[in-house]
């Protein structure tokens, strides 16, 4: 019989590896799923997986789709390892771009190098507010984060419809829900010509980095890993619990607006129903696969990105649906959660001895 | 007074998906086990239910099959956090997010797709009484399934010797385990229960309520129902009461509409999830309550030292 | 002469886990009527084994007999069957449930049917031990709870009862009157398993006694002929150590604490009413009680984890700090040794680096907001080497340190940060002999330095002995500190009961008193 068995010391070995076991076991899935759909499985990871970074433009893209994951997922980040469990960044995100993007069109026309700052500032600071609902209900009322910040999304998503269909609408958009297009001073200038990439992409660096600082350097950093691995130690420590469920809700929440806001300024340019493919939720995925950490957040990035545009070529190289990503996304989330299991425990395999009789 | 009749009929059936989702995830928590894949599981559940039954052309084996789908996915997160250990909060997340990108795969095929949905009783002569005769008689069969569960779980919980071990085991598996009990065996079994739930709650909404497939038709009435759970204190009567008060919000956004109200209908969708937080917020206040009431091993892992 | 057949024998039982030999080759043989201690200090293997014999724990190898022939437990519900109970020290009840409703869970549906409550009624008031049936278990005090695990094994006709720890929740009267319900029982031919650490009692009440020491048999006697100190001897295979005294000096007082009120915030624990105590440089206080009394919610209060509206009702060095946190505190000199080690007093998977961290940062190990992990590494290193800590090094994660080792090094980052007053919760709770032994002399060193000490245990024993004086806390009420010399075993325990606490008295509750003490 096989029994589960903790380890005297969590294994190092597969800190490293459960994240590439997890992702070559989503792989190994596609394998199985696409001749299931009738397509060859080689065509199908080719053009999952090769085809949409073969060119310079592809490479543009992967690094375009990073960002706001890697944004987000940092954020996150600090709040889980904080036991602060922000699920709302898709809602924050939406509020940033939301504040962001009016900023940008209350300045409409204005020529000036400080709107792109401002908008930012505006961005992280509308995921911030939006952040600091949910981390007030539960230091207030104890109600749960996860719950709150949820709900918080489906009425961030309908406040951006109400803008885009009425207020903000633009006036010479044949009617379509959206908001008149940005000028050039409320647009992120681009980093790579030829690609789509834009200043956006330096952003996500520069949290990665000053992510890695707090983590792992900083006393605060610390201090919120005691709060979310022993709750009773940091009250032993003075750590304030209160503040914990702040910071980590507030640095989700800021990350993620200013990702909205680098959606819109970036790619979208312009305000629209829908303005992220659920990044919120796939920067939920990319913070577990990188083990809460920035730089396996990087890498897990990149990964989804390659999910995302994956998608996006089986759907034009070989019509598959793009529901296919969302498919991949949950799957690697589970394969991960199973891997990481083996971290702390492993397989013994518990013979049943026979017992011996009394000594003669 | 017709009217009255009607909508009471209405906020009913607009409740039940709750009433399902709910006290599935109830039992599921009384035995410790914190399951937030229920959007998740509601989702597939829906799928597979309109699937089958657009197939098969028989609505009730579209509900039974999702509500086996609903059961099959929640053994998932059953193998995982149960056996493997992993973090209950972290993978009914994984379970959630699995099953919207699941559904959406499946049921591509059958976005357009148009059932015979299961439909309100209709008794000649007794559905015709006024009044009583909606109130009574006129509701899907689905709804009066749900009456019928509620009784079973509140029965089940507070009369039965299985109910008492249940509660056991989710107050102090350490305890039961050492008196003897199968702990694990008897969360996988409330697991089970709690996804066979959901997927009927799923299939109620995809194949009575409005029959159509729509990809995210659950709009977030997995997560209500988790709020739901904490609102009533674990106990069943407060569920049905929550579920129906919910029901109630959710109708009066199209009762408004239908006034000639011109309040943004973006306002009124709102209602459910700001009403969400709102009762959370206010249960969630009361710290003793919780306490006395919540399962004490609610979320945390169980490891027979053994 | 014919040979009686033991009730009970145990041949060449042996159990390994990853970390330890928990019982290596034990033989072990229990007559009819026979109260059995098993003697051995934390970490001997005595739970092991008895989780081995309730079919809870399966062994790896050696035999198991029941009367003479050879079974195999495979689960507890055999173990009923076959006739043997268990009372678990540490109460396998379940809190939200009534006394019957936990009954009935130990139960086998045979034994479960017809009127229960008079079932229970019947038993408990036949052996002394008096008990409600339709009471929530979350309102009645340890003692109680421990009746409750008695009937539910009574109530089974058992011929083995397993008792594992059972006096370290009660007060000395209490146990006597445990004692004369286990000698009735064992007249009436139950035999018993008696499972402690504590030479008196064993000497008190046992037959035979079989000695572990480190998963081994070390020896089996007649308590009754034999001292505490050869007894001890086979324990531990030396003498129990006493620590050295100085005479106590005791100065200026340094925490004071006066007319300290706090409601639980736990709807099953105790409020604290009215708590008055001091505390001077250079001695020992000891605060004795039944766990559940009142202590955790003291010790909380007094460390800063909770905080007091009443800034004044605690006092460190003649400064107000009922409203500062435990850092805030640190940094007037308190040091804490909680009553958990992982999970309060470390963070269990952390390394013993990072756990340095925890309360020293002050000690030069954080500048201008980031860690300096050299700083933090040599702080534990040092603590490591001056207190004698097993472990891996600094990089060692908590977890991996047995009970004894980890609690050394948590006294010793505490003692390491000087500080002015030092309180120690159930300082050697768990853990073994000789790392107790150094952990109560550092507590000695450190008064005889200077610092005021305040210890709360539930050994009377360790406060007799290292403590100046002593005080006693009952239903969230402290009976004033007495010096030790004046007082002894059977006065505290009297204060235990409840004694000083005047009739008619209502104390401040929100919640149901959970540790009230029930007659006897």
């Amino acid at each position: 019989m096989i029994r589960l068995e903790a380890r005297p010391e969590p294994s190092r070995l597969f800190r490293w590896a459960s994240p590439l076991i997890a992702a070559a076991a989503t792989v190994a899935i596609g394998f199985v799923l696409f001749p299931l759909m009738g397509r060859n499985p080689i065509d199908a990871f080719h053009a999952f997986f090769v085809k949409p970074v073969d060119s310079l433009y592809g490479v543009g893209e992967l690094l375009l789709k990073a960002s706001p994951l890697m944004l987000i997922a940092t954020g996150l980040a600090a709040g889980y390892r904080a036991n602060v469990w922000n699920i709302g960044a898709e809602g924050q995100l939406t509020m940033g771009a939301i504040a962001g993007g009016g900023l940008a069109l209350a300045l409409h026309g204005v020529e000036s190098a400080l709107v792109m700052p401002a908008m930012l500032v505006a961005g992280a600071i509308g995921g911030l507010a939006w952040a600091a609902i949910p981390a007030w209900l539960r230091t207030r009322f104890n109600a749960n984060e996860i719950l709150t910040s949820l709900m918080l999304v489906y009425v961030a998503t309908l406040v951006l419809s109400l803008l885009v269909h009425d207020a903000w609408r633009d006036p010479e958009g044949f009617n379509f829900p959206q908001s008149k297009m940005f000028t050039d001073s409320a647009l992120l200038p681009n980093l790579l010509e030829g690609t789509r990439l834009n200043a956006g992409f330096l952003f996500a660096l520069a949290v990665i980095a000053l992510g890695w600082l707090f983590m792992q350097k900083s006393y605060v950093g610390y201090q919120m890993r005691v709060a979310g691995l022993a709750p009773a130690a940091a009250n032993y420590a003075g750590i304030s619990s209160p503040r914990t469920v702040w910071l980590g809700m507030l640095i989700g929440g800021a990350c993620a607006g200013l990702a909205g806001v680098n959606e819109v300024a970036g790619p979208i340019g312009q305000l629209l129903p829908s303005v992220s493919p659920g990044y919120g939720f796939a920067a939920i995925i990319v913070a577990f696969v990188g083990r809460l950490n920035p730089i396996g957040i990087v890498f897990a990035s990149l990964l989804m990105s390659l999910l995302y545009l994956g998608g996006e070529s089986a759907q034009l190289n070989l019509a598959l649906p793009s529901a296919v990503t969302g498919l991949f996304q949950g799957t690697l989330l589970f394969f991960l959660l199973a891997a990481d299991v083996f971290i702390h425990y492993r397989w013994r395999r518990v013979r049943r001895r026979a017992t011996r009789s009394a000594a003669a | 007074m017709d009217t009255l009749a009607q909508l009471v009929v209405l906020t009913l059936a607009a409740g039940t998906p709750l009433v399902f989702a709910a006290l599935g995830e109830l039992v599921t928590e009384k035995s410790g086990v914190l399951n937030l894949g229920v959007e998740g599981m509601m989702l597939v559940g829906a799928v597979v239910a309109f699937m089958v039954a657009s197939k098969s052309g028989s609505p009730w084996l579209g509900v039974a099959a999702g509500t086996a789908a609903g059961a099959a996915v929640s053994m998932i997160f059953a193998v995982i956090t149960l056996s493997l250990l992993a973090n209950q909060v972290a993978t009914g997340l994984a379970l959630s997010i699995f099953g919207v990108g699941l559904s959406a795969f499946i049921g591509l095929d059958f976005v357009s797709v148009v059932i015979a949905g299961i439909k309100p009783l209709a008794i000649p002569g007794l559905s015709d009484l006024p009044v009583v005769g909606q109130l009574l008689f006129g509701h899907s069969p689905l709804v009066y399934l749900s009456f019928v569960l509620f009784v079973a779980v509140h029965l089940f919980l507070g009369r039965t010797r299985a109910g008492l071990v249940l509660r056991a085991v989710g107050e102090s598996p350490q305890s039961a385990h050492a008196i003897g009990y199968p702990v694990i065996a008897i969360r996988y079994a409330a697991v089970f229960f709690g996804g066979a739930c959901a997927g009927l709650a799923g299939a109620y909404l995809s194949v009575a309520y409005t029959p159509l497939w729509v990809e995210g038709m659950v709009a977030g009435r997995g997560w209500i129902a988790l709020a739901l759970v904490v609102f009533a204190t674990w106990k069943p009567w407060r569920v049905l009461g929550g579920a129906y008060l919910f029901g109630g919000v959710t109708l009066a956004q199209f009762q408004v509409q239908a006034m000639g109200s011109s309040i943004p209908a973006q306002y009124l969708s709102m209602l459910p999830y700001v009403a969400t937080i709102v009762v959370l917020a206010i249960i969630s206040r009361d710290a003793v309550a919780i306490r006395l009431n919540a399962p004490a091993s609610l979320g945390k892992p169980f490891h027979p030292a053994a | 002469m014919a040979e009686t057949v033991p009730r009970l024998a145990l041949a060449g039982i042996t159990k390994a886990y990853p970390s330890v030999v928990a019982n290596d080759g034990i033989d072990l043989a229990v007559l009819p009527g026979e109260i059995h201690a098993v003697l051995g200090e934390n970490g001997a293997g005595k739970s092991t084994l008895m989780k081995i014999i309730y079919g809870v724990v399966k062994p790896d190898a050696g035999e198991i007999r029941w009367e003479g022939k050879p079974v195999a437990i495979g689960n507890p519900a055999r173990a009923r069957k076959l006739g043997i109970g268990m009372v678990f020290q540490h109460f396998s009840l379940f809190e939200t449930l009534t006394v019957a409703e936990n009954i009935a869970l130990a139960l086998d549906a045979r034994h479960a049917g017809g009127d229960l409550p008079a079932r229970i009624r019947d038993v408990s008031s036949r052996y002394g031990l008096p008990l409600e049936a339709d009471r929530h278990v979350h309102t009645m005090s340890v003692g109680e709870r421990q009746r409750v695990e008695i009937v539910r094994c009574l109530l089974q006709d058992p011929r083995l009862l397993i008792m594992d720890e059972p006096t370290s929740v009660l007060t000395p009267q209490a146990v006597e009157k445990l004692f004369e319900t286990l000698r009735r029982l064992s007249g009436e031919g139950c035999s018993i398993l008696y499972i402690s650490h504590k030479l008196d009692e064993i000497r008190a009440l046992c037959h035979r006694a079989t000695v572990l020491r480190a998963g081994k048999v070390t020896g089996t006697c007649d308590p009754r002929r034999e001292s505490s100190a050869s007894l001890a001897r086979m324990m531990i295979g030396g003498d129990l150590p006493h620590p050295r005294h100085r005479e106590a000096n005791a100065r200026e007082p340094r925490l004071v604490v006066d007319g300290l009120t706090l409601a639980s915030d736990d709807p099953f624990g105790t409020s604290l009413s009215d708590v008055r105590l001091t505390v001077h440089a250079g001695e020992i206080v000891g605060i004795a009680g039944v766990s559940g009394n009142g202590q955790k919610e003291l010790m909380a209060a007094l460390s800063g984890e909770r905080t007091v509206d009443d800034a004044g009702a605690v006092r460190l060095m003649d400064i107000p700090v009922g409203r500062l946190d435990a850092d805030a505190r640190r940094s007037l000199g308190l040091a804490f040794v909680p009553e958990e080690r992982l999970g309060r007093g470390a963070v269990p998977e952390m390394t013993l680096a990072e756990n340095a961290l925890l309360s020293a940062h002050r000690m030069g190990l954080v500048r201008r907001g980031f860690v300096r992990a050299d700083a933090v590494r040599e702080y534990a290193r040092a603590t490591i080497e001056a207190f004698n800590v097993k472990a891996g090094g600094p990089d060692a994660v908590a977890r991996s340190l047995s009970g004894g080792n980890l609690q050394k090094f948590i006294v010793g980052r505490e003692i390491r940060q000087a500080p002015k007053v030092m309180i120690a919760a159930q300082p050697t709770w768990g853990v073994d002999v000789g790392a107790a032994a150094q952990i109560r002399q550092a507590l000695i060193d450190l008064r005889d330095a200077g610092v005021a000490v305040l210890v709360v245990s539930e050994e009377l024993d360790e406060l007799f002995e290292i403590c100046d004086r002593l005080a006693v806390i009952a239903q969230g009420r402290l009976a004033e500190a007495r010096p030790t010399r004046e007082t002894n075993a059977e006065e505290i325990g009297m204060l235990m009961s409840g004694s000083f606490i005047a009739a008619g008295t209502h104390s401040e509750r929100r919640f149901s008193p959970a540790g009230a003490i029930g007659p006897g």
